[in-house]
């Protein structure tokens, strides 16, 4: 299994996931060591998850966890009535 | 399939038992994968807190339906998704963004990444600069509905591709194929950016140096 850069390409994702077969990461990898355009490409996408992934990426809102624990109290002091499959409410 | 935890199903048994205040340390690990998806369909910080209180309570409500067949972070992020779906149905921004995703999984749309010939890592701390961070968001932002909440819920939240399809109710390759997607437009818009604002290492620290 040989693969030129097009064909990489559409590995990349599946290929950091690690949901690629041992076939295709020979194929991949043999590809990776010999084209720097790829390595870089494959290398950027991966600097960018990591980025994304960083809390400083969305932040959760100031006291957001403060008010959903004080709603969920509130609904919690709420009567449960038995036999209703969906609960209260 | 995932199942639910031992230790979770033990909560939501002793929760449905009379243990009521178990159910906020039954949620603690996933308040902030709850306003991640919340956000991810709603791309509002209000909205998605409120969609995401909401979704807490509707879990609390309907606990007793939960079977332990699937995680429950997995059933919670089910709930969800339905919570914020339904409020942007209601909203106004429904006319502007379709909620019909159909087009996007057939479309002939072109999914070549931005070519560099090296890369040199940009240090997560560079996120310390808020309009990197904002840059980053508006990418985000601007990937198509469908690609979004899959590529949140993955490369945010980590959850893992058979989780997700559980949540979404599609199959496994369908979310493969979206977060490919959602991965390589980003790379697209995202690479010669910081390849060109954040170009060498050494300017890096020099730049953290002068705000330290």
């Amino acid at each position: 299994m040989k693969l030129d850069c097009k064909h990489v390409w559409p590995y990349i994702s599946d290929y950091i996931d690690d949901t690629v077969t041992p076939e295709e990461r020979r194929a991949i990898e043999q590809h990776l060591e010999t084209c720097e355009v790829c390595s870089a490409i494959l290398d950027s996408v991966h600097n960018i998850l990591v980025l994304t992934a960083d809390d400083r990426i969305f932040r959760l809102p100031l006291g957001y966890s403060e008010r959903l624990h004080e709603r969920i109290g509130e609904e919690l002091a709420k009567a449960w009535p038995d036999g209703d499959a969906h609960g209260p409410g | 399939m995932a199942q639910a935890l031992p230790q979770e199903l033990e909560w939501i048994a002793r929760i449905l038992m009379g243990e009521r205040d178990l159910f906020h340390e039954l949620i603690r690990p996933y308040e902030r994968t709850v306003y991640m998806t919340a956000v991810s369909i709603l791309r509002d910080a209000a909205e998605a807190e409120d969609a995401a209180q909401e979704a807490m309570i509707k879990a609390y409500r309907g606990l007793k339906s939960f079977r332990g067949d699937a995680k429950f972070s997995t059933w919670l992020t089910s709930i969800t998704l339905n919570e914020a779906r339904s409020r942007l149905r209601k909203s106004a921004r429904v006319k502007v963004e379709s909620l019909d995703n159909s087009g996007q999984d057939g479309g002939q749309e072109d999914f070549t990444p931005f070519l560099v010939a090296d890369w040199r890592e940009i240090p997560s701390e560079a996120l310390e600069r808020e309009e990197l961070a904002q840059h980053i968001e508006r990418a985000i932002d601007g990937l198509p509905p469908s690609y979004r909440e899959v590529f949140l819920l993955r490369d945010k939240e980590e959850m893992s591709i058979e989780e997700i399809a559980q949540a979404l109710g599609v199959k496994a390759n369908l979310v493969k194929v979206r977060l490919f997607r959602a991965r390589m437009m980003l790379q697209k818009q995202l690479a010669p950016y910081l390849k060109r604002e954040l170009p060498q290492r050494r300017r890096w620290f020099s730049w953290l140096g002068g705000r330290a």
